[in-house]
């Protein structure tokens, strides 16, 4: 009888190629995701040293990061040349290579990890890899997904395998019920604030409870998406019912008896009783408030009823001085309250949030109120078919009545890349997951949260607690 | 890819925790296919002003750290983005190492794919480090990856860990895509076992 084995030992086992004495391993990637910013050197070099894309029916390509989201987009035009040659790029790259591709007008265009899922191509048990650090959305279906940087893209191409070492296993488990307005995002935000951004490096982290159990497939994604936030090499969520009838009936999913023989290995993977992990994290869904970041690192997290910390509490020298660089970043003070700070943009999309349920939530807020004066909002949905869905359900006239814009789908304004980005100072309520000095902008002010509350500060004016808003 | 063997060069102190790939490179300099001349983005709002105007402190304005090869931080370098743009740029300017208590797993990996050493030390070799690197262009510090030691301007010893096939790697500038398909029959064998176990992954022909 083997030993008891959590759910990641069981994927790594099942994808082990090779290993030498020393732990170095070789894994088999069963699906690679590409996009138009990080594999252009990639393809470059696998044509420089002839080589070909060993499974191009496992290479799924979408132009996502730079992508235009105005409606004039439609004509295929690029204000910027230096997008509109990698989007370019990558058109041909897929083409040449023949691997599945979503052109930046297709309906199926989208951010490439929402992408995935909505197709079918991510399914529980698999090794998925994308150059973009957001990869471990993912493992909200019990997949093995990370992010890789350019040099080991151009090697899954080529080889369909990666080097590794095995990582950690850490359990963070949250039981119990979330209280009105609090979401997916604020339970994330709360753990990367409970270990820092740090606290999982070296690790693969395994979300469990009854908390976890009780989100949907898109909350979960939410959760995966910003284990990196936290450091993880990925965050892995056990398939179960919910993941199943998700996946059943989508493009790519396994059909017939194919399906019912993918279904009966999904169900072998969680994890075993009485299998190690060497770090485990407890947290209680009923203590977590809705939250938001007031600095410049997704671990500066506070509830929205909070205060600005003060650097004068921080005893170690380089804490205290990284708090206060943030502090004069993000033009706060100390003991400031939260609910009191002034917002003038509003984000709401990208691959953490950007899901049709995201949208659905924040529409429920915005319905017969209006975007607050001086305030620019807008909605970026995360694909063409979230989209799609948003129209058929009416979201979109919400949104706009309410008085934000409706765009077309991409990264846009959680990293910048198009012109959708902050001015100077300019202080933006995002769902997105970082809030880095200059990722939204050069300069600009970013505060995390949930699409209820990112909506619930558009109609205020300031950060806002949406459990105010019924 | 280069080798990395020995370096003795100047080291350029970045006091700074928590580092992230934003900063190393803003996203503006990733509209590229190609992987040289990133040099021009990197720390580009640390090391000057929204007007353009350079930050006196920072090391790349200052005389003495001019051809710095090793940059000394703090915790957590190279947080955030899985982009390669980061080492790229820091191999562009010349960084060939970057020593600090921690990194980010996909920065640390992505420096070992284009010859760059990432070193973590406890926190008092940093610090000490730290200091050595404060001093500019008196304090050139030595990296010996063979021996896995650096050596200090005032002749003090630091050893440090690293895994041994990264190291091998690194010695010899070997091409991670060569050394994998020498395995190619193993790749193979993997192939046809997975095929028979899960089907349903080699049925469909693409889009």
């Amino acid at each position: 009888m083997t030993a008891p084995r959590t759910l990641y030992d069981k994927i790594w086992d099942s994808h082990l190629v090779d290993i030498d004495g020393d732990g170095n391993g070789l894994i088999y990637i069963d699906l690679h995701l590409v996009h138009e910013v990080t594999s252009p050197q990639a393809f470059a070099g696998l044509k420089a040293a002839g080589r070909k894309v060993r499974r191009p029916d496992r290479t799924v390509a979408v132009p996502d990061h730079n992508v235009p989201t105005t409606p004039d987009r439609l004509t295929g035009k690029f204000l910027d040349e230096e997008a509109r040659i990698q989007v370019e790029t990558l058109d041909r790259n897929a083409r040449e290579y023949g691997v599945h591709y979503y052109p930046m007008n297709d309906i199926n265009q989208g951010i490439v990890h929402i992408v995935g899922p909505e197709q079918g191509y991510t399914q529980p048990g698999m090794t998925i890899v994308c150059g973009d650090s957001h990869t471990s959305t993912h493992g909200a279906f019990g997949s093995l997904a990370f992010g890789i940087g350019t040099s080991e893209v151009e090697h899954v191409l080529a080889t369909q395998t990666l080097p590794q070492r095995k990582a950690k296993n850490m359990k963070i488990n949250i039981d119990g019920e979330l209280g009105p307005g609090v979401t997916a995002k604020d339970i994330i935000l709360a753990i990367i604030g409970r270990i820092g951004t740090a606290g999982g490096t070296g690790y693969v982290m395994e979300y469990t409870g009854s908390a976890i159990r009780g989100l949907s497939m898109e909350g979960r994604m939410t959760v995966c998406n910003m284990s990196i936030e936290a450091g993880a090499r990925a965050g892995l969520i056990a398939p179960d019912e919910k993941t199943f009838a998700y996946v059943q009936g989508k493009p790519h999913a396994p059909k017939g008896a194919a399906w019912e023989q993918a279904l009966a290995w999904w169900k072998t993977l969680p994890t075993d009783d009485g299998a190690h992990y060497d770090t485990v994290v407890e947290l209680k869904a009923s203590e977590i408030a809705p939250h938001i970041t007031w600095g410049t690192s997704p671990q500066d997290v506070a509830p929205i009823t909070g205060v600005v910390p003060n650097p004068a509490d921080i005893k170690e020298e380089p804490k205290r001085i990284a708090l206060e660089r943030a502090l004069n970043y993000m033009g706060l003070k100390a003991g400031e309250k939260l609910e009191e700070v002034a917002i003038q943009r509003v984000f709401i999309g990208s691959c953490t949030n950007g899901r049709i349920e995201d949208l659905r939530a924040a529409a429920k807020v915005a319905k017969g109120r209006k975007v607050a004066a001086g305030v620019q909002a807008m909605v970026v949905p995360g694909s063409g078919l979230v989209k799609h869905q948003a129209e058929e359900e009416g979201l979109d006239k919400i949104f706009l009545e309410a008085g934000f814009e409706w765009r077309e789908p991409g990264c846009s304004m959680c990293l910048a890349m198009n012109s959708d980005r902050l001015l100077p100072e300019e202080r933006c309520a995002s769902t997105s997951n970082r809030n880095f000095e200059g990722r939204q902008g050069a300069r600009g002010r970013t505060h995390l949260m949930s699409p209820a509350m990112a909506v619930a500060a558009a109609v205020t004016g300031k950060l806002a607690d949406v459990r105010k808003f019924s | 890819m280069d080798k990395f063997t020995t370096l003795t060069a100047v080291a350029a102190p970045l006091p700074m925790i928590n580092v992230d790939t934003d900063m190393i490179i803003p996203k503006q300099f990733l509209k590229t296919v190609e992987r040289t001349g990133l040099a021009k983005g990197l720390f580009f709002e640390l090391r000057q002003t929204p007007d353009g105007t350079p930050v006196p402190e920072f090391f790349m304005n200052q005389p003495q750290y001019k051809g710095a090869q090793i940059l000394v931080a703090g915790d957590n370098f190279g947080c955030g983005s899985s982009r390669e743009h980061a080492p790229w740029a820091l191999l562009d300017y010349g960084i060939r190492c970057v020593i600090a208590t921690s990194f980010a797993d996909i920065f640390y990996n992505n420096c070992f794919q284009n010859g760059i050493l990432p070193i973590k030390l406890p926190q008092e070799d940093v610090d000490k480090l730290m200091d050595d690197a404060k001093r500019g262009q008196n304090a050139r510090v030595t990296v010996d990856l063979q021996n896995q030691e650096i050596k200090g301007p005032d002749g003090g010893t630091i050893k440090f860990e690293i895994d041994t096939h990264k190291k091998h790697c690194l010695l010899n500038g070997l091409d991670n895509i060569g050394l994998t398909l020498e395995k190619k029959s193993k790749i193979d064998n993997f192939e046809s076992r997975q095929h028979g176990t899960q089907p349903w992954l080699y049925a469909q022909a693409g889009r």
